[in-house]
């Protein structure tokens, strides 16, 4: 698997409520209009123009503060092709895995990348490929390729249980 | 080598010997779930099990938005109700006198228990280490794979030990620790991690403080967060352990650590937590005369009954200059209150009193801030947006420093309140 976006950069400890607002977790139930509400309290340029494919690159401890799963679902049905992040907190990390939205961990990547600048991730080659060059990161464990290749949790028990 | 907290009670609960950094998959005790109890069913219903594993392991709560204040949630919770009949469930808190903010039910009513595995469709249901319980807070899709299973993954947490000694001064409280803890290790100083609470000042606080202080791992991006099962807990379950499963399980003292802190509770002083990040500390020196519109007691972090003695306490025989609004963690924290005469209090004041629930906290209802407002509370977060406004400003602090701040309708000290 290859994707190549346009990046969105954002600093240090983003959090749920500013990538998909409390006001609206029992408002707005459908995936569709969870996409159009996405990073509206941190960044309304982005929820007016990203596109399909996109990366966000954010620094450490991207996501934290509620549960929310509407903080990554809202991601997801947007179209975005993966989040870069110095790092993320527990709970969003599990709920980016669980519904099968590509997650990295590479702050040498991060430190790098523009804002704006087109940058491609190959995971079968564990890198990410920018102007500036290079970045490796780590192989997901299976159990985790799994979950992703099987398009999220969801799927992925049904899989298991055998159902279809 | 001795073991963590985290690696007893993952260990148990796996039935062999694990050691932090091990993957485990364990059936959890009990699994809570709000108002997104609905949306969690219908995911449920994707994966095409009919039943949930064990229904008498499910708790559905209704709190963030009750009594409905709109059609959206009023249909979001017949979904959940209808869910819970349709599974026959038994524990079901709807609108009604049983009910409050889902952390307080579970740990009032004896779900939370020492050494069992819980899990909450919430990322504060780390409360419920206060009674020694390995609790944790997933997402909904999870959720809905746990009900379906009876199985959840877990990596063991590597431990962060905090030594807490000495005694508060007048004025200070476990919300000021907390928030002090978080500003010093920031909001990812303790990501992943199991949070253990040791030394004498915490054997000596009530179960409430310790409420406050698990609620908030969270704010610092622990995985879990506990205080020993000792025998205040074992008092307070007493009667009312809705499992007979728990065992008082406890960290050995030559467990390993990732990490070891200390704080002395003399070194204390009040402060509040600045917008818009947890870790924003600030003693209240900093920030004191600065007006304020709105204070808010209430939410799962602060509105047990000693929380709410210390507010009346503090707000007796004064008006508050400020529109403030209380709201008591559960009715049963309201009938209390009400015995004691701590309503009056809040009422002759001029407070507002509002029916048990989360209310304006995430930005619901009761309570949302208009643009440029700032609103000091005794919650858990203080995010942009969070209260319902983005242009608004949210600071967090202790019971006493925002009864002392709707007195004085600017930040207060509570240590100067006559």
């Amino acid at each position: 698997m290859k994707i190549t976006g346009k990046v969105w950069k954002y600093g240090d400890d983003v959090n749920t409520d500013v990538i998909f607002p409390g006001k609206y977790t029992y408002t707005i139930k459908e995936r569709s209009e969870m996409a159009k509400v996405a990073l509206e309290d941190l960044d309304p340029e982005f929820t007016k123009n990203a596109a399909p494919g996109d990366i966000i690159v954010g620094g450490k401890n991207w996501g934290c503060g509620s549960s929310r799963e509407q903080a990554v679902s809202c991601l997801k049905e947007r179209g975005l092709g993966a989040i870069i992040a110095k790092g993320f907190a527990r709970i969003y990390y599990r709920n980016c895995l669980n519904e099968g939205l590509p997650i990295i961990v590479s702050p040498e990547a991060v430190d790098a990348i523009e804002a704006g600048e087109d940058v491609t991730v190959d995971f079968d080659r564990g890198k990410i490929v920018t102007k500036k060059g290079e970045f490796a990161f780590p192989p997901y464990p299976d159990f985790v390729r799994g979950l992703i290749e099987d398009g999220g949790l969801i799927p992925h028990v049904k899989k298991s249980l055998g159902l279809k | 080598m001795g073991k963590t907290f985290a690696e007893k009670a993952l260990g148990k609960a796996a039935g062999y010997e694990v050691r932090a950094n091990d993957v485990v998959t364990v059936e959890p005790h009990f699994c809570m779930s709000h108002d997104n109890a609905a949306p969690i069913a219908k995911t449920f219903k994707k994966i095409g099990v009919k039943n949930v594993w064990k229904p008498e392991r499910l708790v559905f709560i209704m709190d963030h938005a009750i009594p409905a204040p709109s059609d959206e949630h009023a249909v979001n919770h017949k979904e959940a109700r209808e869910f819970a009949k349709e599974q026959g469930m038994t524990h079901f808190y709807d609108v009604s006198s049983q009910g409050g903010v889902c952390h307080q039910i579970m740990c009032q009513e004896g779900f939370a228990l020492p050494g069992i595995i819980m899990i909450g469709s919430d990322s504060h249901t780390c409360m419920y280490g206060a009674l020694g319980a390995f609790s944790t807070g997933i997402g909904r899709s999870e959720m809905a794979a746990a009900w379906a299973t009876g199985k959840i993954w877990f990596k063991v947490p590597e431990s962060l030990k905090i030594t807490v000694t000495g005694q508060f001064k007048k004025g200070v409280s476990a919300k000021d620790l907390i928030l002090k803890i978080i500003g010093d290790i920031k909001a990812d100083g303790a990501d992943y991690m199991s949070v253990e609470f040791h030394g004498p000042a915490i054997e000596a606080m009530s179960l409430a403080e310790r409420m406050t202080l698990c609620n908030m791992g969270i704010e610092m991006g622990a995985k879990n967060a506990v205080c020993p099962p000792d025998a205040k807990v074992l008092e307070f379950i007493k009667d009312k352990a809705k499992s007979d499963e728990w065992e008082a399980l406890w960290a050995d003292d030559d467990a390993v650590y990732a990490q070891e802190l200390s704080y002395d509770l003399g070194d204390l002083v009040p402060c509040v937590a600045k917008p818009h990040a947890v870790d924003n500390y600030a003693p209240i020196d900093e920030v004191k005369g600065q007006p304020i519109h709105q204070a808010f007691l209430g939410s799962c972090t602060n509105a047990r009954i000693e929380d709410l003695r210390e507010a009346a306490a503090v707000l007796k025989g004064h008006k508050v200059a400020v529109r403030t609004i209380v709201i008591p963690a559960s009715w049963s924290v309201y009938r209390q209150a009400m015995k004691e005469g701590l309503l009056d209090t809040f009422l002759d004041a001029g407070c507002v009193l509002c029916n048990p629930g989360c209310g304006p906290c995430m930005g619901n209802h009761e309570g949302i801030l208009a643009p440029g407002e700032v609103c000091i509370s005794t919650a858990n977060r203080n995010f942009k947006g969070r209260m319902g406004n983005k242009d608004s400003f949210i600071y967090l602090a202790s019971p006493v420093t925002v009864a002392a701040s709707a007195i004085a309708g600017v930040f207060a000290d509570p240590r100067e309140v006559r």
